[in-house]
């Protein structure tokens, strides 16, 4: 049974454009943001909105393959496309955008985009294992705060930063909590949903009605749960969603899943709970960048150089959510989540024995009948009925 | 107890009826309907069995048509049903190498063809049947004379994975007055090669069994064999194993 409140997720989309149309009426800036190491508290600080721009629709794919190589990866051409197509509405709102070094291919675009706005581009450490990486990054984000009280006509003071850090900080661990009523066997909640409700976070003009929303859901189902329903049968093969981001328009390879049988418990990629798992440090003797600075350079992204984290934390996933499988996403030529499929599907046979999944596939539906199948016969192997 | 198992490939669509122990088969063209195939392809082997569907304890589809069929009690994907049918056909498999129309796979498996691991070749056509059909068409030749006409001939380099790029290919060598034998000798080694990488990413087995339509084809075992430094057996009626191993999951599911 799905809760009458995801309905209200449903239509949250529009509903957050409505309200992003007003606050820009009302002189608010906005902020786009185009990775999940941008710190939302910056910009939260500088009294504007921060909005995610990272591009998970197939329709601009087109537009951005006239300019950029068809071979790379769906979420760079989709981001790029809406930016050049001016046919998303939150990159129309934006007054600023950030982005980041993560990948080869998204940072190129970058230089390419930053024509089209204003842009300012944090250059992340390659890893976090060298003694200067976490001083690197504060300096970044030091920049970063002066580009932004410069481009937005703001100033960003430390208790604007405090008061920034507990909003995010109380938004992770609603969405963590959200989560986390998966553990429960059958799962009460669908993956498809559980993405619907956490990927709006990103968009929302005002976080603490989302978080009130968020806690309403978690109510209905707690209650749900109680009367012992659930959406999956018991016995439905338990799977963990890891690899490239997915957001509303590419969840193919999510619902696919669950159309075939299984039913995605947790989802690890930076949609998920990969940017939830860890807070920010409140600790009011410590100044607020550099506890922000360590927040973010602890998601383990594969643009990192050794990512130790990941495997860490898929670990905890796979016993905390009591995970019969794993299925690994991979954005056709998104080559670093597509190398480290090989220590994932390494830690998952030799460290746990279960089924593992590499997929590798774009945000268009040309190959979804072969997938159909490939995905069948994994749920197939872990049919329990 | 009667079960049946209907397997709706790319080109051709077959069925198996399992009565106890003994089983007959089936085997027509889909043609352009994967529906009506799989339904006169049922209707057809109840018929030289003197049964009527309500006879039937059970029926499993599978292949790529397997979702079109309206009378089956359950679809399961050819992964799942070629394991099985493999190891019944074939005693001791762990791995199955299955080249059918339109797909190639590489499957391990447990002692009770239950599926480990697999791996399936991407959108494209090289290293399947339809690969063979092509080149076959070129060369004016029937695709199942391809092992005859190569038998011993040195096998030529086609460098094109991709079908329409080695039909060029094909094209320019008759050209350069290379030999049809050649020729079809370096296409079977051209699609043993693409399927022995897929497998060799699954690791080794001990006991390879090569099922599909393309399994018929003695020059892509050969070459297959050579690759993978593996003996490797074709199971009897390779083309059957999915519907067998249809009908076995059949029986199966009768007996919860």
């Amino acid at each position: 049974m799905r809760p009458s409140m995801m309905k209200i997720f449903d239509n949250l989309r529009d509903q957050n454009i409505l309200d992003l149309e007003h606050a820009k009426r009302d002189n608010k800036k906005v902020v786009g943001m185009y990775c999940a190491y941008s710190p939302q508290e910056l910009a939260l600080a500088a009294g504007a909105i921060p909005v995610s721009l990272c591009g998970t629709k197939n329709e601009p794919v087109a537009a951005a393959e006239k300019v950029l190589p068809r071979n790379l990866c769906p979420l760079i051409k989709s981001s790029f496309g809406f930016a050049i197509t001016d046919t998303c509405p939150y990159f129309r709102f934006s007054d600023f955008l950030v982005a980041d070094t993560t990948c080869d291919g998204k940072k190129k675009m970058f230089e390419i985009l930053s024509s089209i706005k204003p842009m300012h581009v944090l250059h992340l450490p390659q890893g976090t294992d060298r003694p200067g990486a976490l001083g690197w990054w504060l300096e970044e984000i030091r920049v970063l705060k002066d580009k932004l009280e410069e481009n937005l006509g703001a100033t960003i003071d430390e208790d604007g930063l405090r008061a920034a850090i507990k909003l995010t900080n109380r938004e992770r661990q609603v969405m963590r909590k959200l989560h986390e009523m998966n553990r429960l066997d059958p799962a009460p909640l669908s993956g498809v949903d559980l993405l619907t409700a956490t990927w709006l976070r990103s968009f929302s003009v005002d976080k603490a009605e989302g978080i009130e929303l968020v806690e309403q859901l978690i109510e209905e189902i707690q209650e749900i749960a109680e009367k012992g329903l659930s959406p999956f049968r018991p016995g439905t093969p338990r799977i963990l969603l890891t690899g490239c981001p997915v957001g509303s328009g590419s969840e193919k390879v999510l619902k696919l899943v669950e159309e075939c049988g299984g039913s995605v418990v947790c989802l690890e990629n930076c949609s998920g709970i990969k940017t939830q798992v860890y807070l920010i440090d409140e600790d009011e003797s410590k100044d607020p960048l550099e506890a922000i600075a360590e927040r973010y350079l602890q998601i383990p992204c594969s643009c990192m150089s050794p990512n130790p984290g990941r495997l860490e934390l898929i670990s905890k996933l796979i016993d905390e959510y009591r995970v019969d499988g794993v299925v690994d996403l991979t954005w056709q030529a998104c080559h670093t989540y597509n190398v480290e499929a090989e220590l994932v599907r390494q830690l998952i046979k030799d460290k746990f024995g279960l089924p593992y999944i590499q997929l590798e596939t774009d945000y268009s539906t040309s190959d979804v009948e072969q997938l159909k199948t490939r995905v069948a016969a994994f749920i197939e192997m872990m049919d329990r009925s | 107890m009667i079960t049946v198992g209907i397997d709706v490939g790319s080109i051709t669509t077959k069925a198996v009826l399992l009565n106890g122990t003994t089983w007959q088969s089936l085997l027509l063209p889909t043609g352009c309907s994967p529906r009506d195939a799989g339904k006169s392809v049922f209707e057809q082997i109840l018929d030289r069995a003197s049964l009527s569907p309500a006879d039937v304890d059970c029926v499993v589809g599978t292949g790529y048509g397997r979702i079109s069929l309206p009378f089956i009690d359950k679809a399961i994907t050819e992964i799942t049903c070629h394991a099985r049918g493999a190891l019944h056909l074939v005693n001791g498999t762990d791995m199955v190498i299955d080249i059918g129309g339109q797909d190639s796979k590489v499957i391990m498996i447990d002692e009770q063809g239950r599926v480990i691991n697999f791996a399936m070749n991407d959108k494209c056509a090289a290293g399947t049947g339809r690969f063979l059909q092509v080149m076959a068409a070129v060369l004016g030749a029937d695709v199942s004379d391809l092992a005859d006409l190569a038998r011993g001939a040195e096998p030529v380099q086609i460098s094109s994975m991709c079908t329409v790029f080695a039909e060029s290919e094909v094209v320019s060598l008759l050209a350069q007055g290379v030999s049809k034998e050649r020729i079809i000798s370096g296409i079977h080694r051209s699609v043993a090669g693409r399927v022995a990488s897929m497998a060799g990413r699954l690791g080794r087995g001990r006991r390879i069994t090569f099922t599909g339509g393309v399994a018929r084809n003695g020059g892509v075992r050969e070459f297959l064999a050579r690759e993978l430094g593996q003996e490797v057996t074709v199971a009897p009626e390779p083309q059957m194993a999915g519907a067998i191993g249809a009908a076995l999951l059949a029986r199966d599911r009768c007996k919860h």
